[in-house]
């Protein structure tokens, strides 16, 4: 029983150095060669919290593409596989390496304090991008760029009620908690929450959102229209309403957040009604927010990123022109 | 104890004395309330809705709420079935839902880059080339249980973490979407009418029902999972046979990956599987076995997977609002554990019917 015990702790410690020793190796796999300085390039360090989903990678391409050495930039990037010690040691590193601008997406809000005073102490400018943090220390960063999750929900909304004010309407809820779920939400039902006859929460997958939509199509016969939070859900829920032998986009309207490439193509075919964007090529918007900081001129405290929305008027030519 | 799970799990199937003792039979049987659970959230779904268990054929198939649930039972029950024999083993295995993750990004990725995605030959050879990859980690995690001797919570757990990981790797950190008609067959077809997956998860627990109870097998597992070294000592090869349970729970995993994955052909490595060892080990103890290894009840299981995916359904039957979901389910699931109870029910037995000879004379009397 001791015996076996011992074995297990052993293999517990083994397992659990091997998995940080993988870390290690690709924490070091950092790009660009962190040196330079002078001659008018800004050094940055940009953190980016993983690559979890379509629209992080889309936006990781982005600013890849958009922060480079033609635009004047020598970026040190490094991808924190969504864990918040990997984030904290690359911000360590790039107050180590003298960085001129810092950016990072936090994987979480809380648990900065620390890293972020080390920052300000060094005196170099933080520009949050996508997400925010909730953090003791005073003016933790210059500036904030990213999506308003809440106006995409108004944007949907307004749609909504501008086409179909009388619409019976299934919301299809992201993961519950996140920020994208609670701001869609609560942007959607300032603008037209009495409509709201069912929700569910479909984590933001397709197989769920399919099935939350087969058991919402016999709980709510009357429903006629579905406001997904992603994509990815709404596209589900075409599964599931062509299963019933409905036909989606007419007998029953779908209005997604997200823009990704498979969703745009739904709204091609006529299958989705409305379509919100929701941006991850801000590359270049960030560009110009880092030159800026790094020049020392004053900034506004946000920077929205512009969504376009899109109904079913889109062409075959802006989906291809799109980059994600 | 190797009769056929199909008879054994059926009381009136024992030749009953009097109509009373039947009823006793069957109220004390294991699976008696886990049924009733399931049938009282079935019958509350068609009440709360009409039409929630009318099943109607569109468009040559069979159409329903009550086939929509069949057919989501059918990814909990694959990994379930091979829990439960790892389990009947006093083990563990905790990495199935990544080894989901991994099989059907191996397949999809094999399609992605082969040039003939829609052909048959090719989506066979996907999900062969899916379920082998699905044998070697199962053989891993059989390794390192069987033969260095490591606690089976640990040792799965090792694939759980980095599992995902690997099937990260093999995707590139992109979700690969697929178009093989074939292939989604496999999630969203029908034979027959009836749901692929549903079908496939049929054959399988047939399959499985077959080979450890015609075969001495089923009752080795126990015999092993309720003394491991006892049962070495009587000549049990308890080594081979617990690999080979944690092969067999691996190559249904894997199954299990490319059936969940079928319908939307999309390998999203860092969703697809997540937390559903939790759920096959839900099953597995919906249906009656312990975790502490010994007996195992396959016919449970599947009334497992049943309810779990009745809960999922009936949530929105209900009207529930999404933020206390989580806190349904979990109510429904603790009522079912506390029926089920051993201690409770001997509580309840012994206030009804203290004694055989008192349940005669009381008998008598009426």
């Amino acid at each position: 029983m001791t015996m076996s015990f011992k074995r297990g702790v052993v293999s517990a410690i083994a397992a659990l150095s091997l998995l940080s020793l993988a870390a290690c190796g690709s924490d070091g796999k950092a790009e660009g060669d962190g040196g330079s300085g002078g001659d008018g390039t800004i050094k940055v360090g940009f953190s980016q919290l993983g690559a979890e989903s379509g629209w992080r990678t889309a936006n990781t391409e982005s600013i890849k593409a958009n922060l480079t050495a033609e635009n004047g930039i020598n970026l040190t990037f490094v991808d924190a596989q969504q864990k918040q010690e990997n984030q904290i040691k690359a911000l360590r590193d790039f107050i180590d390496q003298d960085v001129d601008v810092i950016a990072f997406s936090p994987v979480i809000e809380t648990g900065w304090d620390e890293v972020l005073q080390d920052i300000k102490d060094a005196g170099i400018p933080v520009v949050l991008v996508d997400r925010t943090v909730d953090t003791t220390v005073e003016d933790p960063f210059v500036t904030w760029i990213g999506a308003d999750f809440t106006a995409e929900g108004v944007t949907a909304g307004e749609w909504v009620k501008e086409n179909h004010p009388d619409a019976k309407i299934f919301e299809l809820q992201g993961t519950m908690g996140s920020g994208a779920q609670a701001n869609r939400q609560d942007g959607f039902r300032s603008v037209i929450g009495d409509n709201v006859i069912g929700e569910a929460s479909g984590n933001f997958t397709r197989t769920e959102g399919k099935a939350a939509v087969e058991a919402a199509l016999q709980a709510y016969p009357d429903l006629d229209l579905i406001f997904a939070h992603n994509d990815d859900m709404g596209l589900g829920a075409i599964e599931a309403i062509e299963a019933a032998g409905k036909v989606p986009g007419q007998d029953i309207q779908i209005v997604t957040v997200d823009g990704v490439h498979d969703g745009l193509v739904a709204l091609l075919e006529g299958k989705f009604n409305y379509v919100v964007e929701c941006n991850p090529a801000f590359g270049d918007q960030l560009l110009e927010l880092i030159k800026q900081v790094a020049a020392g001129e004053d900034v506004e405290k946000s920077t929205i990123v512009v969504d376009e929305a899109f109904d079913q008027t889109i062409t075959q030519e802006v989906i291809d022109g799109r980059s994600f | 104890m190797s009769n056929d799970v199909l008879v054994r799990d059926t009381a009136a199937a024992r030749p009953a004395t009097t109509g009373r003792d039947r009823l006793q039979q069957v109220v004390h049987h294991r699976l008696f309330w886990p049924v009733v659970a399931l049938v009282a959230l079935l019958l509350a779904c068609g009440v709360r809705s009409p039409g929630f268990l009318s099943i109607s054929v569109q468009d040559g198939h069979l159409f329903g709420q009550i086939i929509d649930i069949l057919r989501f039972s059918a990814t909990p029950l694959l990994l379930a079935l091979g829990m439960a024999l790892v389990i009947a083993t006093g083990g563990i295995d905790l990495s199935v839902g990544a080894v989901m993750a991994i099989s059907l990004a191996v397949s999809l990725t094999y399609l992605d880059a082969s040039s003939s995605a829609g052909s048959v030959s090719t989506a066979l050879v996907a999900v062969m080339i899916g379920l082998a990859v699905a044998v070697i980690f199962g053989t891993f995690n059989g390794f390192l249980v069987s033969v260095l001797g490591i606690q089976p919570f640990i040792a799965t757990m090792i694939l759980m973490v980095a599992g995902r990981g690997i099937a990260m790797l093999i995707t590139q950190g992109q979700i690969t979407t697929v178009t093989s008609a074939p292939f989604k067959f496999i999630g969203s077809g029908f034979v027959l009418g009836i749901p692929t997956p549903v079908v496939i998860a049929a054959v399988v627990f047939v399959l499985v029902a077959l080979l450890v109870r015609k075969s001495a097998l089923g009752m080795l597992l126990e015999s092993i999972g309720i003394n491991r070294e006892a049962s070495r000592l009587a000549g049990v090869p308890s080594r081979n046979i617990t690999w080979f349970v944690y092969i067999l729970c691996g190559l249904l995993a894997g199954l299990a990956g490319i059936v969940y994955g079928a319908p939307t052909m999309a390998a999203d490595a860092n969703n697809i599987g997540l937390m559903k060892e939790m759920d096959a080990i839900m099953c597995v103890v919906l249906g009656g076995t312990t975790l502490a290894g010994g007996k195992f009840f396959l016919g449970g299981t599947v009334v497992g997977a049943l309810i779990l995916s009745t809960i999922e359904r009936a949530v929105v039957i209900f009207h529930i609002p999404s933020q206390i979901t989580p806190l349904f389910k979990a109510i429904v699931i603790i009522a079912v554990c506390v029926a089920q109870s051993p201690r409770l029910r001997e509580m309840i037995g012994s206030v009804r019917l203290p004694s055989p000879a008192a349940r005669k004379t009381v008998e008598e009397a009426v």
